[in-house]
C-alpha cells in the first residue's frame, strides 16, 4: 500500500533500551542469563496500590483484573534477595551511572545536577516489587542523522525486567536472571514523519552506544519501543522490537491498522450504531447437539456458552487491520487477556469450525440480532467467559470512538497485538531506599576526558591512517576488537588490512568451524603478525597457524610442524621453473593468460609458504623469459 | 519550608515559591519545568527538587546564573479517597485494630510522590477490601512510635488499650506493630494480660504497604482472620510463613523471634512449632495445647515491670567489670546470653558472684537460640549453678529479659524470682524439645511442588 505519510500526519518517536556490560543495577549479582532449569521457584502476587484519588493506574488496574499470580524462577548462585524483593536495593551501580553519563554526553545531552531514583508502577509481575526503578540522568540531547537533527529529550538508567517464560491459567512464569540488569533508555522526540528514518536513527544511536565499549552485544541486549500516531488516531507504544529491520514494517502496519480502525468508526457511525450494552446471555441450549469440538469440550468441563450482540458491527469483525489480523483478532486479544479464555467466535467467520448455520441462526435469535449486527460468543467457564465478553464490549465501544491508546507487543512479522492500555502519566514516586546521587563537575570532566570517538570519525580515521577499505573500516569501527587491532598494528608492523581481516573474518569463520579461538592469547597474535611482517611466514599461512594455536601449539612450533616456513627465493624459483616447464602446452595455447591457472597450481604447492605477490612476480618473470605472449 | 534551608530557602522566598508550586528553572542553557518537591533534611542544602510532568524527580543546584520563576500556585493535595462506607454487619465479628505507629496500609500521591498512611477503617477497607468480608473493623491508636523506640511504659499503654477493647466486646484485637521489637512487645503482653479470653494478634510488614509487593495485606488479612475467627485466647504474632504470598504462621508470643533483617518470613517460632497457620481466610491449627477462648471474661492488665534489667551477650574473655558496671548503674536483674549450653568465661565469674551477693538475679539463656540450657554437663556450668545462676531452660533471651522485668516487679525475694523464672507462665518454656524444630527449609523446592 503506497501511503502519503505526511498527509496522514504520521508521527514517530522511539526508545532504545540497551543492556550495559556491568553487574546488576541495585545488587552485586552478575548480569548473566541462564538457560538451565531453575533451581528454585517462588510464587507471589501483586496488589495495585492506592493513588491519591483512590484510583489505581489504568494499566495497573488492567493487570490486577487479570488476577493472576506469578511464579519466579531463580538460581541461588546468581540471583539474590534483592531481585526476590526480600532485601532493600543496594546503592546504585556507579559504573552503570558512568556509562549512562558517557552515552548522554555522546548524545549532546545535559546531565542533571542530582539524580533521583524513582519507582514506576508495573504490576504485570515482571518486577517482583511491583515497580521498575528508573533514574533520569540527562535531558536535552540532540543527534544528527543524514543531515537532519532530531531531539533526544531524555536519557535514563533503569533496571531490566524479569524474563517471561510462560503463562498458564493461574500463574505467569518469570525468570529472575534478567531482572535488575542495567539498561540505558534513550528516548527520541516524536520527530520522525516517515516509517524509514527511525531505523537509521536507531542504528546510529546503537553504534554510539557500542562505541563506549561498555554495552552488551547479542540478541535481546538492545530493544526498541516505537511510539506511533497518525492524525485522528491515537498514540501507541509498541514494545520490544528487537530487530532494526523490523521498525519500518511495524510503523507501516500500525498506520494501516489505525487507518482501518478509523474507517470502521466512520462506517459504523454512518450505520447509526449506538453504545454497545453488556447484555450477556447464556446460550448453552443452542449448542446441545453441536459438532464443534471447542464448544463440546468446554461444556463437558462444566463450562457454558455466553454470547453478546454488537449492534451494526456485522462485517467489521472480519475486516483486515493488518495482514492476517482482523478487528475480530483485536477483540480476541482483549478476551484472552481479561478473561483468560482461549479465544472467541464471531458471526463474521461463521458457519465454520464445526459450527452450523442452524446454530448461528439460534445465536441471532437468542440475542435478537439482525443481519447488520455481529454476535460474539465464548465457550468456557462462566466467570472467565463473562469477563472476556465484558472486555469485548468495552473494546467494541472504543471502536465507536476510533483508536484507543494502547501498549502493544511487536510480533515477529511486524504486526502488533494488544498488551494493556497505555499507562497513565503519573505512576511514579520516589524510591525512598536510595539517596539522590549528585553528578559533580569533576565526575563529568573525567568522563569527558575519555569519551570515545564518534563512529563516523572512527571510520574515517581507519581509512586514512590504516588504509582499510570502506567496508572493513565500517566493521572495524564497530568491533569490540578495535583496541586490539590498533595495538597489533603498532606492535607487529604487519599490514593493517591483514590484521583487520584476521580479527573480523578469519577468526569468525574458524569459530564457526568449531575451532576454540577464544583460547588464543593476545601474545600469540602479536608473535604471529610480527612473523608475517618479518617474512617468517606468509600471510596465507595465518589461518593454519591459528588453528594450531587454538590447540595450544606455539606459533614457532606450528610453523615448523606445518612446514610453513617461508620458501627461500632459490627454492621458490626452482619450483616456478619446474611448474612452467611441466605446463608448456598450456602456455603455448594461452600465452600470458596461462598465468591464472598456473598461479592456482603454484599456490596449491606452496601451501602458504610463500607470499602470493612474490610467486606472481616470479611467474611473470619466468613466462617473459620464455617469451610467452 | 519542607527541608529547604540557608541560601536556597532565601532564593525560594525571594521568588515567593513554596513546595507544591509549579516552577521554571533556567540554568546553563537548560530549562526545567516542574513542581517543587520537599527535600529531605539529610540532602545537600544547595539543591532543589522538581517533579517533571513525566513523573521523574531531579535535583537542581541553585547556584549563580540559575533563574527561578513561579509558573503556577500549587494545588493543595487532595487527600480524600472515595469513602468506602460500610455498615456494621452484625453477622461478622468485631475486630479492633490497635495502632502503635507503623503504617498498616497506605497510599501514594503520585503528584507529589508522598506516601500517606491509612488510619480510618474506611481508608483501611479501601486499601484491603477483603477485610470487609471478614470483620467489622474499629481502629484505635495507642501510641505513635517506630518499633525500635518502644518502651516498657508503651507496652503497658498498648496492653491497656487491648484490654479496653476486649472488655468492651471486641471478638479479638489486632495490634499493628513495627517488626523490629514486635517479639519483645508480644512477650510483654503475654505476661501482662491476665485472664485473656480472646485472641490478641500482633502483625506487621517487612515491605512497606505503599508497594504492590507489600506483605502487609496478606498479613493483615491473616491477623484479622485469627482475631475474628480463632479460639486462640493467647498473644500471638501472625506474619508470612514463607517467602511466597501464600500463608501466614501463627506464632506464640513468647516463642517468636525476628530472625532475618529483611525477609517476609523473618518471624520464626524457636524451639517449638507454631500454633497454626492461616491461608485464604482459613485456619489450620498444628496443636491443641493453647488457651481456649471463652464467650465471657474480663482481661486484667498486670502491667508492673522493673525496667532496670540488662541483657548481656557473653563474649570470650569478657571481664567482670562489665557486670560491675551494670550493678553501678543500679540494674536489678541480668539475663546472660551465654555460650553453648549456658557458659561464660572464667573472667566473668567474679562479676556474677558479686551480682548474686548483692541480691541481683542472674539468668542464663543461650546465644545459640535453638536448644535448651543445661549447666550440669560441663564443670563451667556446674560452677555457675554453684554461683547461683538461674538456668532459663529453652527460653528465648529476649523473652527471658522481658519475663525477668515482669517477675522482678512481682516476686518477693530472690528465691521467688528463681522459682518464677523456671516456671512456665505464658508458654515461654516447653517441657520437651521436639526433634523437628531446628531451622527449616525456607523455599519450596521445585521437586516437591
Amino acid at each position: 500500500m503506497e501511503l502519503n505519510y505526511e498527509k496522514l500526519g504520521l508521527r514517530v518517536g522511539f526508545e532504545i533500551h540497551q543492556e550495559l556490560d556491568t553487574h546488576k543495577l541495585f545488587c552485586n549479582c552478575p548480569s548473566a542469563l541462564r538457560d538451565e532449569e531453575p533451581r528454585l521457584e517462588v510464587k507471589r502476587r501483586l496488589r495495585p496500590t492506592q493513588s491519591e484519588l483512590g484510583e489505581v493506574d489504568r494499566a495497573a488496574l488492567a493487570e490486577a483484573l487479570k488476577g493472576k499470580g506469578f511464579r519466579y524462577q531463580l538460581y541461588p548462585d546468581s540471583v539474590c534477595l534483592v531481585e526476590l524483593d526480600e532485601e532493600p536495593p543496594h546503592l546504585v551501580n556507579e559504573e552503570a551511572v558512568d556509562i549512562t553519563l558517557e552515552a548522554a554526553l555522546l548524545l549532546n545531552a545535559k546531565p542533571l545536577d542530582e539524580v533521583h531514583t524513582m519507582r514506576k508502577i508495573v504490576i504485570d509481575g515482571s518486577n517482583t516489587c511491583g515497580f521498575q526503578r528508573t533514574l533520569l540522568i540527562a535531558t536535552g540531547g540532540r543527534v544528527e542523522v543524514e543531515g537532519k537533527s532530531f531531539r533526544v529529550p531524555t536519557i535514563c538508567l533503569e533496571e531490566d525486567a524479569a524474563r517471561k517464560m510462560g503463562e498458564g491459567a493461574e500463574l505467569i512464569d518469570y525468570r529472575l536472571d534478567r531482572l535488575g540488569i542495567p539498561l540505558v533508555e534513550i528516548a527520541t522526540g516524536p520527530d520522525f514523519f516517515d516509517p524509514y528514518t527511525p531505523a537509521k536513527a536507531a542504528l546510529y544511536i546503537g553504534q554510539l552506544l557500542r562505541a563506549t565499549g561498555k554495552v552488551k552485544r547479542g540478541i535481546g541486549t538492545i530493544r526498541q519501543d516505537v511510539n506511533i500516531s497518525i492524525a485522528g488516531g491515537a498514540r501507541q507504544e509498541i514494545k520490544g522490537v528487537q530487530e532494526l529491520a523490523l521498525i519500518s514494517t511495524v510503523i507501516e502496519r500500525e498506520v494501516q491498522r489505525q487507518w482501518a480502525l478509523l474507517e470502521i468508526r466512520d462506517e459504523i457511525k454512518r450505520r447509526g450504531a449506538g453504545k454497545v450494552v453488556k447484555k450477556i446471555i447464556d446460550v448453552r441450549g443452542v449448542f446441545s447437539k453441536t459438532s464443534s469440538e471447542v464448544v463440546r469440550s468446554a461444556l463437558r468441563a462444566g463450562g457454558t456458552v455466553l454470547v453478546v450482540k454488537l449492534p451494526k458491527f456485522a462485517g467489521f469483525l472480519g475486516k483486515e487491520l493488518q495482514p492476517g489480523r482482523r478487528f475480530g483478532t483485536e477483540l480476541a486479544d482483549c478476551a484472552k487477556l481479561y478473561g483468560g479464555v482461549g479465544g472467541l467466535f464471531h458471526t463474521d467467520e461463521l458457519p465454520a469450525y464445526g459450527i452450523s448455520q442452524e446454530e448461528v441462526d439460534g445465536l441471532r435469535k437468542a440475542t435478537g440480532a439482525t443481519e447488520s449486527d455481529a454476535v460474539v460468543f465464548i465457550a468456557d467457564v462462566k466467570e472467565k467467559a463473562e469477563a472476556a465478553l465484558s472486555a469485548v464490549v468495552d473494546r467494541a465501544n472504543q471502536a465507536l470512538e476510533g483508536v484507543p491508546e494502547e501498549t502493544r507487543r511487536a510480533l515477529p512479522d511486524g504486526n502488533t497485538e494488544f498488551m494493556r492500555p497505555l499507562p497513565g502519566a503519573g505512576r511514579m514516586y520516589p524510591e525512598t531506599d536510595i539517596p539522590p546521587i549528585a553528578i559533580t563537575p569533576l565526575r563529568l570532566r573525567q568522563i569527558k576526558a575519555r569519551l570515545p570517538e564518534l563512529p563516523e570519525k572512527r571510520r574515517a580515521r581507519l581509512v586514512e591512517k590504516y588504509g582499510l577499505g570502506k567496508e572493513l573500516a565500517e566493521r572495524m569501527s564497530l568491533s569490540e576488537n578495535l583496541e586490539l587491532f590498533e595495538e597489533l598494528v603498532r606492535k607487529s608492523k604487519a599490514n593493517p588490512t591483514l590484521i583487520a581481516t584476521t580479527l573480523e573474518e578469519t577468526l569468525v569463520s574458524l569459530r564457526r568451524e568449531g575451532v576454540r579461538v577464544e583460547v588464543i592469547q593476545k601474545a600469540v597474535l602479536e608473535e604471529l603478525f610480527a612473523g608475517v611482517a618479518k617474512g617468517k611466514l606468509a600471510k596465507e599461512a595465518v589461518s593454519e597457524v591459528l588453528r594450531e594455536a587454538a590447540r595450544g601449539v606455539s606459533v614457532q612450533t606450528a610453523i615448523e610442524k606445518l612446514g610453513l616456513a617461508v620458501m627461500g627465493g632459490a627454492e621458490l624459483r626452482k619450483l616456478v621453473r619446474k611448474i612452467v616447464a611441466g605446463n608448456r602446452e598450456l602456455i603455448e595455447r594461452r600465452g600470458r593468460a596461462a598465468i591464472a591457472p598456473l598461479m592456482g597450481i603454484l599456490m596449491e604447492r606452496v601451501r602458504g609458504r610463500a607470499d602470493g605477490k612474490l610467486v606472481h612476480e616470479l611467474l611473470e618473470r619466468e613466462l617473459k623469459k620464455r617469451g610467452a605472449k | 519550608m519542607s527541608g529547604y534551608r540557608g541560601k536556597v530557602q532565601q532564593l525560594l522566598r525571594a521568588a515567593s515559591v513554596e513546595v507544591g508550586d509549579r516552577v521554571r528553572v533556567e540554568k546553563a542553557g537548560s530549562v526545567y519545568e516542574g513542581v517543587l518537591m520537599p527535600r529531605t533534611e539529610l540532602g545537600d542544602p544547595n539543591h532543589i527538587v522538581l517533579k517533571l510532568a513525566s513523573g521523574y524527580n531531579l535535583g537542581i543546584k541553585l547556584g549563580k546564573g540559575a533563574k527561578l520563576v513561579k509558573l503556577e500556585k500549587g494545588k493543595p493535595p487532595r487527600l480524600g479517597i472515595p469513602p468506602l462506607k460500610i455498615k456494621r454487619d452484625p453477622s461478622k465479628p468485631d475486630v479492633s485494630i490497635v495502632g502503635t505507629g507503623g503504617t498498616i496500609a497506605s497510599r501514594v500521591d503520585y503528584r507529589t510522590g508522598a506516601v500517606y498512611p491509612a488510619f480510618t477503617p474506611e481508608e483501611i477497607y479501601s486499601a484491603v477490601p477483603e477485610l470487609a468480608n471478614l470483620a467489622n473493623i474499629r481502629v484505635i491508636e495507642a501510641c505513635n512510635v517506630f518499633s525500635e523506640h518502644m518502651t516498657p511504659e508503651l507496652w503497658v499503654k498498648v496492653g491497656k488499650a487491648i484490654a479496653k477493647e476486649l472488655n468492651a466486646g471486641a471478638r479479638g484485637v489486632v495490634v499493628a506493630h513495627g517488626t523490629d521489637t514486635m517479639g519483645y512487645t508480644a512477650a510483654a503482653l503475654s505476661f501482662m494480660l491476665k485472664d485473656l479470653f480472646r485472641p490478641v494478634v500482633l502483625v506487621g510488614s517487612q515491605r512497606s504497604s505503599d508497594r504492590p509487593s507489600s506483605d502487609a495485606a496478606l498479613n493483615l488479612i491473616g491477623a484479622v482472620t485469627v482475631a475474628g475467627k480463632s479460639d486462640i485466647a493467647e498473644v500471638c504474632v501472625v506474619m508470612h510463613g514463607s517467602t511466597e504470598d501464600d500463608f501466614c504462621l501463627i506464632h506464640r508470643g513468647t516463642k517468636v523471634r525476628k530472625c532475618h533483617t529483611s525477609r517476609r518470613d523473618t518471624f520464626q517460632t524457636i524451639n517449638d512449632i507454631p500454633i497454626g497457620m492461616v491461608r485464604g481466610g482459613e485456619l489450620k491449627l498444628f496443636r491443641d495445647d493453647y488457651n481456649r477462648a471463652k464467650p465471657k471474661g474480663r482481661v486484667k492488665v498486670d502491667g508492673k515491670f522493673e525496667s532496670r534489667v540488662a541483657l548481656l551477650k557473653v563474649t570470650p574473655g569478657m571481664p567482670s567489670s562489665v557486670i560491675e558496671g551494670m550493678l553501678k548503674a543500679r540494674d536489678k536483674g541480668i539475663v546472660l546470653e551465654g555460650t553453648g549450653l549456658g557458659h561464660v568465661p572464667e573472667s566473668l565469674f567474679e562479676g556474677i558472684k558479686f551480682a548474686v551477693s548483692k541480691g541481683v538475679p542472674v539468668v542464663m539463656t543461650s546465644q545459640c537460640l535453638w536448644g535448651r540450657i543445661d549447666m550440669k554437663v560441663y564443670s563451667t556450668g556446674r560452677d555457675l549453678l554453684q554461683l547461683g545462676v538461674i538456668p532459663a531452660e529453652d527460653m528465648l533471651p529476649e523473652t527471658a529479659y522481658v519475663k525477668l522485668m515482669w517477675v522482678l516487679a512481682h516476686a518477693k525475694g530472690v528465691e521467688e524470682v528463681s522459682k518464677l523464672m523456671r516456671t512456665n507462665l505464658a508458654g515461654e518454656i516447653t517441657p520437651r524439645t521436639r526433634p523437628d524444630v531446628f531451622l527449616k527449609p525456607v523455599f519450596s523446592l521445585k521437586a516437591s511442588d
